[in-house]
């Protein structure tokens, strides 16, 4: 215990970070072996927060579980629940009524840009920069109060239901909606100019971190990391679900392979969902919101189902074995921020720590999104 | 004879409750500021405007226990905060705020204060190596390799408005700025050096201050998200509230040093009225900045800190000395 600190030229440490530290944003713990300031290996050690929701899925039936998805990912969580709820309806044939799926894509992609607000704010807190954290809260806090007067709650909704949804939207949250997206665009060019255009911001991230596209192949990696390493992947166009191929917008892709460029990506992408937005209010039909005919019971015919949707944090799977009973036989869910952290051992070898954790934070991981 | 020492007596004690009033009420300032950037209120429950926090949090800080981890160098430990206040507090005595507001002048007042500024370093160093916790010693390197690399073109900077003003006495480097505002040292035009790369001094030194106080976007020392909180990690209790002081107290240090050398001191920017209130003016315009900086830019990398020095201010300070050389040589 009392030995004093002897260390050859050629010798490393063991830097534990984590489970609690600022920089990881949550119970993720990074064994780091270092020499000096510099990283010779690390290892990202994950489990701090198993909730075991796929096993609380296959005990649970269909719609106990639909708040679990919530509970994913706090951030982004309405993504999680369009997954699961859009699996559960291919799988036992439910039709759902346009204007549900209209307000669907619309919560989604609010909720998206919530997600990346929160993301843009501790992202440059990670740099040092306090005040950016603040200005994006407080435009998140729009978006949260909207989806609050619809859905109920502030942060974990439970607000899709097989077939439509519980709630429908009145005039109140559409006026908010056609107010909140001008003074979005308003607070983004704020922001380019406060931080993207900030010299420190750049030289800091310019080039750090550059993650191959084959080595994203590699890991599976999807999102703004997938995105800013030129992959244009995009469930949304892609493998198009929903009423997305509805809307006109684009996918944001950068071929700097480095952490400025999947910055961009995250920030072009909340002008995409704006537009999104924008177009869905547009376009917003008529009708019911739940079918008129639906099962009493949710019972999928035996078989073996997946559905993969765009979530604030990349591809997000769902893999449901159904045996013809009230709950499934096996659910397996594929969390996209596990992929993409999972790069970060491999890519973090020989940076300097200072430049692994920003590239911690560019890579946007939502621990209890990782251990489920 | 008495009445001397006395007189230094007071001017002593005073100087250090100034310092001491200072950091605490800053800590404040920085609070209520950081607020007002960010759009949010602040501390303001306690007392009007929030004015009695500071020293509700000095007695919270003082209430809690002072722990020693485990292993750590006793001595050591124990002395590193002290060594952050004290170069800080000492520096007071020498500052002149006014013709006759100063504890004791020294002809080698630029000297005296350089010298104690260098040791604050130290308390950092100490720190972080006794505390046998791997961020408080990654942070201590840091700072050292920081505190060489800043106090190079700080001091060659320094020697420049010496070499100008002909004295290392800080009332002598006033009293040569006193006319106007244009006889500032910042400004080449009617100043004594005619030198027109005197803004481009004042903005080294300028930065050098940022560097040396550990204040962002050069706060690698304590860069909260990457070592924690570097080299206070394993401090609690007044440990931690004396390097938070220092670090406020070595603010106003720099301010007051930046105010002298570069801004006139207490001489009024149209030569009326001269006195402390146009130096205390200066002096918190220029910790305003400070706060400005703090709240608005993220933080710079350890490379990117040193190469800045190494490679542009340093050369470019030692330029600027030749240069003034010269024209001193000349005119």
């Amino acid at each position: 215990m009392n030995s004093p600190i002897l260390l050859q030229p050629d010798e490393t440490f063991i830097l534990n970070v984590g489970p609690q530290h600022p920089a990881t944003h949550g119970v993720l713990r990074v064994k780091m072996e270092m020499n000096g300031e510099y990283i010779v290996n690390a290892e990202t050690v994950i489990g701090y927060i198993h909730r075991m929701h796929e096993k609380m899925g296959e005990l649970k039936t269909y719609p106990q579980f639909l708040m679990n998805l919530s509970r994913m990912d706090y951030l982004g969580a309405l993504g999680y629940s369009h997954g699961h709820v859009l699996l559960v309806e291919k799988a036992s044939g439910i039709v759902v009524p346009e204007r549900a799926e209209y307000i669907r894509a619309i919560m989604v992609e609010l909720n998206r840009v919530a997600s990346h607000l929160f993301w843009f704010g501790a992202f440059v807190m990670d740099l040092g920069g306090f005040s950016p954290l603040m200005y994006a809260l407080q435009d998140r806090e729009h978006i949260l109060d909207m989806l609050e007067s619809v859905t109920g709650s502030r942060l974990t909704y439970c607000y899709f239901r097989f077939g439509g949804l519980c709630n429908d939207v009145d005039d109140n949250f559409i006026k908010a909606a056609r107010q909140f997206i001008p003074r979005m665009r308003k607070s983004m060019k704020k922001y380019h100019k406060l931080v993207t255009g900030n010299i420190i911001f750049r030289k800091r991230l310019e080039g750090i971190a550059p993650l191959s596209k084959e080595m994203c192949r590699k890991y599976g990696a999807s999102s703004a990391v997938a995105r800013g390493s030129g992959i244009n992947f995009d469930v949304r166009k892609n493998e198009p679900y929903s009423v997305y191929p509805e809307f006109d917008f684009d996918v944001p892709v950068y071929h700097e392979c480095d952490s400025l460029a999947r910055y961009m990506v995250r920030m072009d992408e909340i002008e995409q969902s704006l537009r999104i937005v924008e177009q869905g209010l547009d376009k917003l039909p008529g009708g019911p919101i739940m079918p008129d005919k639906k099962p009493k019971l949710i019972k999928p015919p035996v078989g073996d189902y997946y559905q993969a949707v765009e979530t604030a944090r990349g591809s997000f799977g769902i893999r449901l074995v159904s045996d013809g009973g009230k709950n499934p036989y096996r659910l397996k869910l594929r969390s996209p921020t596990y992929s993409n952290m999972h790069l970060f051992d491999e890519a973090c070898q020989g940076m300097m720590i200072m430049d692994a954790l920003a590239f911690m934070g560019s890579l946007d991981l939502v621990i209890p999104e990782i251990d489920r | 004879m008495r009445l001397t020492l006395l007189n230094v007596i007071v001017a002593v004690v005073l100087a250090i409750a100034f310092a001491a009033l200072n950091a605490a009420y800053l800590v404040w300032a920085e609070r209520r500021g950081a607020a007002r950037i960010q759009r949010r209120p602040g501390p303001n429950i306690n007392g009007p405007f929030g004015l009695l926090q500071p020293p509700l949090d000095g007695i919270k800080l003082m209430a809690k226990q002072l722990t020693i981890p485990g292993g750590a160098d006793k001595i050591m430990f124990i002395t590193a905060p002290v060594l952050a206040m004290f170069p800080a507090i000492m520096s007071f005595v020498t500052i002149p705020f006014s013709d006759s507001i100063v504890a004791k002048n020294m002809s080698v007042g630029v000297l005296m204060i350089f010298a104690f500024a260098s040791m604050g370093s130290m308390s950092l160093l100490f720190a972080g190596w006794s505390s046998r916790n791997k961020y408080s010693m990654m942070s201590s390197v840091r700072a050292v390799s920081q505190a060489v690399a800043y106090e190079i073109p700080m001091l060659i900077t320094a020697i420049t408005v010496v070499m100008i003003a002909g004295s290392t006495d800080l009332m002598e480097i006033v009293h040569q700025q006193s006319r106007s505002f244009l006889h500032w040292n910042i400004f080449p035009l009617l100043g004594n050096s005619h030198n027109i790369l005197m803004p481009f001094s004042f903005l080294i030194f300028f930065i050098c201050t940022l560097a040396e106080t550990n204040r962002a976007p050069f706060d690698l020392g304590e860069a909260e998200s990457e070592l924690v909180a570097g080299f206070h990690t394993e401090y609690g209790s007044m440990g931690f509230g004396l390097f938070f002081m220092g670090e406020y107290a070595n603010i106003v240090i720099g301010s007051c040093m930046t105010t002298i050398l570069f801004l006139g001191g207490w001489g009024c920017p149209f030569g009326l009225f001269p006195g402390v209130w146009w130096f205390i003016l200066k002096l918190y315009l220029l910790i305003a900045t400070f706060i400005w900086i703090r709240w608005t830019f993220p933080r710079t990398t350890i490379y990117g800190l040193l190469n800045l020095s190494w490679k542009i201010l340093i050369p470019l300070s030692l330029f600027n000395l030749l240069f003034t050389a010269g024209l001193i040589k000349v005119f």
